[in-house]
Order: C-alpha cells, then structure tokens, then sequence
C-alpha cells in the first residue's frame, strides 16, 4: 500500500516536471530516426523489426535510462528527504519498489508510443506480430535493467551528475561487452574463457533471443535475478549509509 | 511516552552520544539543549529510527524503536533538522502525500491536512508550489506535515531556526498548546525558548547530560539567574573541544 503511495508521488513529480516528456520526445525521435535511417527500415523489405528498430534499443537506453533514474535516491539524499522516507511508518524496501515501478511506467509510456511503427509494419508487409511482442519484452527488460543498476549507483551518491556519468558507464559496458564487433576483437587476444566471461554480463544474448520471438526462461531470469540484485544493493546500501 | 535508555552513537572514533538516558512524560516539553555538535540531532535522529543506536534503546508509547520500527513510527510525528520537502510539489499535495503514507486515506486524508494547514498558517500558500515559498514557510510546512496523524509523540529538531520573531512566537505558542495533550521533545540553542516553551530542560554536551530540571530549577542552579551563564559554564566551547 505505501509503495502505491510512493509509486504515484513519484510518477507524478516525472510528468509535472518536463523530465518524462523530454525523455519520451528524444527516445521517440533517436528510434524512429535510427530506424529509418540506419536501420533501412524502408529499403530493407523485411516486415520485421529485430533489426532496424529493435536493435537500436540498447544504445539509447544505456544512454537515457539512467537519466530517468538519477534522481531517485540521489535527490532523495541531497535535499534531506530521505530523512523523512525513513521516520514514515514504511519500509525501505516499498519505496524502493514504488520508485523502480515509477521510473519503468514512465519508459513503459515512451516505449508504448512507438506503436506507429508497428501499425507501419503490420501494414507494408506481414510480420509476425509475436516476434515484435517478445522484442517489446525484451526492450523493456533490457531498459529495466539499466534503471536498477541506476537505482544502485544512485544510493550510493547524493550527487545526481556523478550518478549520470557512472550508471552510463557502467550500462555502456554491458552494452559493449555483448556486442559481435567487439567480442570478435576480444577474442584475437584473449581466451575463449575470458570471452565468454565479458559476454556474459551483456545484455544482446538475451535480447536477442527475445527479439527473434523466443521465450527462453533463462533471458527472464538473467535480466529478472540483475534487477533484483540491483535493488537488494539499493536497499542493502540504503541502510548502510544511515548506520 | 519517550523513554531512552542509555542511548549510544558511535561515528568511527568519535562518540557523538554517550550512554544518554531521559524521559519524556505526556504532558511535558522537554528543551534539548546543548552547543553545535553535541549530539542533540543524532539523538533525535535515532529516536525516531532514522538511524540505529550502536547500543541502547528508545521506547514511543512503550514500543521499542529498534524491535518494532514501523509501529513506533506511527506514534512519532518528527521535523528534521533541515526542514526537507519535495520541491516539486505543491504544500497541499505535499501534506497529502504524507498523510497517505501513514496510512490516512479519503475523506480522513483531506480532513487531517486541512487541519494541519490550519494549525500552521499555511492557508495563504496552501495551493503553491514548495520550491516558490520562503524559509519560514518551509519550516512550517515540513511542521505540518509531523502533526498529520496526530502523533502522541512529536520530535522537533530547531522548529524555530529560520523564522522570523512573530512566526517564532506563534510555534513557540503552538508547542505549549500541543504539549498539554502530547510527549514533545524539541532541541534549540535559543535559550529564551525554554523559558517560552518547556516544561523542563536538558543540556547536553559531547553526548551526555550535564543539566536537567525546570526552567525554574535551571536558573537556580545557574547561581546568576541566566541560563546563558549556565549554559557557557557546563558546555564545551569549540575551541576547548578542539585542543
């Protein structure tokens, strides 16, 4: 019930600032102009979007997720509102829930207003319509993902910039590190074992699969046991810092 | 109603409360006083379970702060040192929140913050926006907001820093007022106040007591009739406490 409370403080302070509607403009313009240009999405002649809309998601979220989740604890902990978070009658751990839930609704918002591009889809061609389903879980998952570990780097910092710079940081990485063109040059100069080890904190094995419309239950669990970890951190660090 | 029992804090080397013990009875306005530093927050601050005690314990209405937490919160209306608020929202919507938190919801919720809107003079900026209102509207504000549920327990830490002489003798007035049905412990190193406000005092220094009684006790302890002499006589100054 308090993380209801939470979770709707928090979403309303996103859409009565411009910081919901700035995110939701620039993530719908850098996707649907990637799409169309890089993407090829018209020349391409493939009613699919695993390629040219899907596979741009990672690089804007590693870029703006953490942006949406700055301010959740960092803010929290520069204007002393923390203070009173933790004297309510509330867990640490409903407000942290109600915060993660709030910041995800709003890239929920923004990732639901790219439905023109499956409506276009569905129109010039015939996709399969499951795939693009799975490839939406997957996005959101994958933004989901770097929002905890920004909820993470955010607890730790009372500075929102600092949190900015180390959450894309630490969300570049896992984008990178998945990714063919690099592991292809890791693998000229390290084993197959470190290879292995650098792919498997990236986030493309598992969105990928989900993008090609499989359910794997092993993608549901990495990303799934990540955010949990990232906000049993929160919380862990929540009250490291009190004591 | 607030029973510490020899309360400890310590920050690494520094022991910020020393083995502190006291009690606040219904009916009584305990004066917390003591120089910068002396512990008077961290007191507060573990009182009210925003940090734990590295031993000792605290009881609200007979409820151990440290054993059950959020039932002893309930019991607790607490304004923090620094008055923190969320900027973004409106002193209505703010007074709202927080009663929503604590669990009064629907008609009770509009009836509880009209009624603290009221009893803090808030009604002139009630629909305005926190981040347009001045210092002393602030504080009364984050005031407010620890009278919602109507506490048995208020904690106050400086509820007059920052107000002006008027606003400061309206919540002086609005403390003895309460203080008759309610347990309130308040610090302040505005030594008129205890004169003013308390029904006893404490001074503390570097984490202990070193004065307690009436107003009218202290002044004759002083031997010169100003607390101020007492004050400057059992008290650390921070040069002595330097060397």
């Amino acid at each position: 019930m308090t993380s209801a409370t939470i979770y709707k403080r928090e979403l309303s302070s996103y859409f009565s600032q411009p910081t919901a509607y700035a995110i939701m403009v620039i993530f719908l313009a850098l996707s649907m102009g990637l799409t169309f240009s890089f993407g090829n999405f018209m020349r391409v002649g493939d009613a699919s979007l695993e390629w040219t809309f899907f596979f741009w998601h990672p690089w804007i979220y590693m870029l703006l997720a953490p942006a949406v989740g700055m301010k959740l604890w960092a803010d929290e902990q520069r204007t002393g509102t923390i203070e009173l978070l933790g004297t309510f009658p509330l867990s640490t751990w409903s407000a942290i829930i109600g915060k993660f839930l709030a910041a995800a609704t709003v890239w929920l918002a923004a990732l639901l207003l790219t439905f023109p591009i499956v409506a276009t889809v569905n129109y010039l061609g015939d996709p399969d319509n499951g795939a693009i389903f799975s490839g939406y879980i997957g996005s959101f998952l994958v933004c989901c993902t770097f929002l905890a570990i920004t909820m993470l780097v955010s607890a730790c910092t009372r500075d929102q910039v600092v949190c900015l710079i180390v959450s894309v940081a630490i969300c570049v990485t896992m984008v990178l590190c998945g990714y063919d063109d690099f592991t292809r040059e890791l693998g000229k100069a390290a084993s197959p074992t470190i290879v292995e080890a650098v792919t498997s904190i990236g986030v493309w094995e598992h969105f990928r699969s989900l993008n090609r419309g499989l359910f794997r239950l092993q993608d549901f669990v990495w990303f799934g046991s990540f955010i949990v970890v990232c906000l049993l951190g929160t919380s862990a660090i929540l009250s490291a810092k009190r004591a | 109603m607030i029973e510490v029992e020899s309360l400890t804090k310590q920050f690494g080397s520094k022991r910020a409360v020393d083995n502190l013990s006291f009690t606040v009875k219904k009916g009584e306005v305990l004066g917390f006083l003591g120089p910068n530093g002396a512990g008077k927050s961290t007191t507060m601050r573990m009182i009210t379970g925003f940090i734990p005690p590295t031993s000792g314990d605290a009881k609200v209405c007979g409820i151990s702060i440290i054993d059950d937490p959020t039932a002893a919160k309930t019991r607790i209306g607490y304004l923090p040192e620094s008055a923190p608020l969320y900027n973004d929202m409106t002193v209505t919507g703010f007074l709202r929140f927080c009663a929503e938190v604590r669990g009064i919801r629907g008609s009770a919720r509009n009836e509880a913050v009209e009624k603290a809107i009221e009893t803090c003079f808030l009604t002139g900026v009630a629909k305005q926006s926190i981040d347009t209102l001045s210092k002393g509207y602030r504080h009364r504000t984050c005031l407010a907001q620890s009278l919602l549920h109507d506490p048995d327990v208020l904690i106050l830490d400086e509820p007059t820093d920052g107000l002006d002489p008027n606003q400061k003798h309206e919540v002086r007035q609005l403390i003895k007022r309460l203080g008759e049905k309610k347990a309130i412990l308040f610090s302040t190193h505005i030594l008129e106040e205890v004169e003013a406000a308390c029904t006893r005092a404490v001074i503390v220094d570097r984490g202990r007591i070193v004065a307690d009684g009436t107003p009218a006790q202290l002044l004759e302890q002083s031997g010169t009739g100003s607390l101020t002499d007492l004050f400057r006589r059992l008290t650390t100054r921070d040069t002595e406490a330097a060397a």
